[in-house]
């Protein structure tokens, strides 16, 4: 009794009041949950995958999966309209398609980060000329200006990531900048300028700090919109090119044989499905954890 | 002399026209002096404190004929020169420690980044010096303190963690800018006691910022008081709170429970309060700043500003062209 007593009166870390908060949130602990089982795959795809996912296999041309008439449990999820293996084509591109999504994460987080903290930190001129930028972004709508600067830049994995990301850092920058113009005003700030901290030191190691959960759950939800974005230019063949197993571009080559041949669209829309599903899940969860105003 | 200031003036242009929040304020401070600057709200007391640490917001424009610190001179310094000065020469302790820590970091990391700051030291070395400085302000299991984020902290003990921040680098000058404001009564004493002591320890000056009189009376050496911007009187602290001329320090003596004697009221009655509001500082009012306030006020307070004169023979100053003859004040008002 008196044990738990003192267990109570200690006060929680912030990890704790946050673990115990995501926890009893069962759309994410479920989110999460599918997130770790697609990352596991993608970790370890090439001891998964049956077959090599470019391989091609001679005769067998768009085989159902094994569960329908004329499948066979060689391909466990048929094959595409060349024979090549469905099942470790998605398997392959799942390490590609979260990675591209990590990838255009960090890179629109980093940049938008450091131009947010720098408007937010300096206002005034510095303020004014980024916040000009973010406007004139976001006054194109987001999958267009992707595609234009994809065209841009040339078709490929690598200018797709660029692509979507440029479309994704205002999101950073409007956040950071609101993040931090309300932080400046608190009074550690004066007081860490008081001990003759520089700029840098109380942008990076004092501010920054104070803005990391709703940082982290706009990471979360950019992940799924930088991946949804990422297959939405190689559907339209400007991301990930043929060969490359990348969702979106299998989809793209599905799309002729929709009618004849409905799993080579179904099983990487299903994936692509499932793991914006399950970020955008978890994504909620920690903002419902992190976020002190939607505490219970 | 450490802290020279000489007709400082702060003003602030804002969107309905200038402000001036300070106006030709003068003082010093020698080595080792405890200063007590006492005023109501908005009467410039943090103003002042901000202006002495280069930490005025950008829309401030401040003047002065003379500002030195050391013999530095304050007005001359760029950013960076300001960045080495501050922590270094000048520390302050703010009103609420809760808020003035920063909740990401525990006590410890922010005690050693405090020292990083200005001296050429290893982190283990800091570490070291940093559970010494806990020791120092009096924080007990100060090994285990120093692991403590400021949410596990109470209001007390955060403020001896703010204090031990300041004397990290043995400043010359502390500034404490209502340092007890925030805190339980109980607690109060423990603090004002502790920042007497390592004042006297480390031979620091001490400006004590406060609107409460019993604070200063009894931790001061000198006492300033402000009203709207000037110095109203200034002293020895013993003259200023029992000889008391300016109708504006002693109506705030008057004000502080204490005053009353036991013997001549109870303690039923209300307690007198200065009548008014403090002057808008956009529209100040002619002449003595103090006069639409005073219950002494005469003609010439209403049409010319006094000037801050010496009492003759004691070290007292005052802006009143009627101070209150000390036998006849204290007969009628207490």
């Amino acid at each position: 009794m008196e044990l738990e007593q003192a267990k109570e009166l200690t006060p929680q870390t912030p990890f704790q009041e946050f673990y115990q908060s995501f926890a009893l949130n069962k759309g994410a602990v479920i989110g999460l949950a599918v997130l770790l089982f697609f990352i596991a795959v993608g970790i370890s795809s090439p001891f998964l995958a049956p077959y090599d996912p470019t391989q091609l296999f001679d005769g067998a041309y768009r085989l159902p999966p094994f569960f329908s008439s004329g499948g066979n449990t060689k391909f466990l999820l048929g094959t595409d309209d060349v024979g090549r293996d469905i099942l470790s084509r998605l398997i392959h591109g799942t390490a590609l398609s979260l990675g591209v999504g990590i990838m255009i994460v960090v890179v629109s987080l980093v940049l938008g980060t450091i131009f947010g903290l720098l408007a937010g930190y300096f206002g005034k001129s510095v303020d004014r000329t980024v916040m000009r930028f973010t406007d004139i972004v976001m006054a194109l709508p987001s999958t267009l200006l992707a595609i234009v600067v994809a065209a841009i830049l040339g078709p490929g994995l690598v200018n797709a990531v660029w692509a979507v990301s440029i479309v994704a850092i205002p999101n950073y920058i409007r956040l950071v900048r609101a993040l931090v113009m309300a932080e400046k005003k608190r009074a550690y700030v004066m007081a860490a300028q008081a001990y003759g901290a520089g700029h840098i030191r109380i942008m990076v190691s004092e501010i920054l700090p104070n803005c990391t959960a709703p940082i982290i759950v706009q990471a979360t939800l950019g992940l799924s919109e930088g991946i949804l974005n990422a297959a939405a230019l190689g559907f339209l063949g400007l991301g990930a090119q043929p060969p490359t197993p990348e969702w979106g571009t299998m989809l793209a080559d599905a799309r002729p044989f929709l009618e004849n041949s409905p799993w080579m669209v179904t099983f990487p829309g299903l994936c692509i499905l499932l793991v914006v599903l399950a970020l955008n899940l978890v994504g909620d969860g920690l903002r419902d954890a992190l976020d002190p105003r939607l505490k219970r | 002399m450490l802290l020279d200031v000489q007709n400082l003036t702060i003003t602030f242009n804002t969107k309905t026209g200038p402000l001036t929040a300070v106006r030709n304020l003068s003082f010093q401070m020698e080595m080792g002096e405890t200063l007590g600057v006492v005023g109501e709200s908005g009467c410039g007391k943090s103003i002042t404190n901000l202006a002495i640490m280069g930490l005025l917001p950008p829309q401030a424009v401040t003047s002065a004929t003379h500002l030195s610190l050391e013999g530095k001179n304050l007005l001359s310094l760029n950013e960076r020169e300001w960045q080495c000065l501050r922590g270094k020469d000048v520390a302050m302790i703010f009103q609420d420690p809760m808020s003035a820590l920063n909740p990401c970091y525990s006590v410890g990391d922010q005690l050693i980044e405090t020292l990083l700051v200005h001296a050429e030291m290893s982190r283990s070395d800091a570490a070291l010096e940093s559970l010494n400085l806990m020791e120092q302000v009096g924080i007990p299991a100060p090994k285990e303190r120093l692991k403590a984020y400021p949410h596990e902290l109470s209001g007390g003990m955060a403020q001896r963690v703010m204090i031990a921040m300041a004397i990290s680098s043995n400043p010359k000058l502390l500034i404490a800018d209502e340092p007890t404001t925030a805190l339980d009564v109980t607690i109060q004493d423990q603090i004002l006691r502790l920042l007497k002591d390592i004042q006297e320890k480390r031979q620091m000056s001490l400006m004590l910022v406060t609107h409460d009189l019993g604070v200063v009376a009894q931790n001061t050496d000198r006492i300033q008081v402000m009203y709207a911007g000037e110095v109203v009187e200034a002293g020895l602290t013993q003259d200023v709170i029992h000889h008391s001329t300016h109708p504006y320090t002693f109506g705030l003596l008057a004000g502080h429970p204490d005053a009353r004697k036991s013997g001549e009221r109870n303690h039923k009655s209300r307690l007198p309060s200065i009548q008014g509001m403090v002057p808008n500082l956009r529209q100040r009012p002619k002449g003595c700043q103090f006069h639409p306030r005073c219950s002494f006020a005469q003609d010439t307070c209403r049409l010319e500003a006094p000037q801050l004169t010496v009492t003759p023979g004691i070290s007292r100053a005052t802006r009143c062209y009627y101070p209150l003859n000390r036998g006849e004040g204290r007969t009628d008002q207490c």
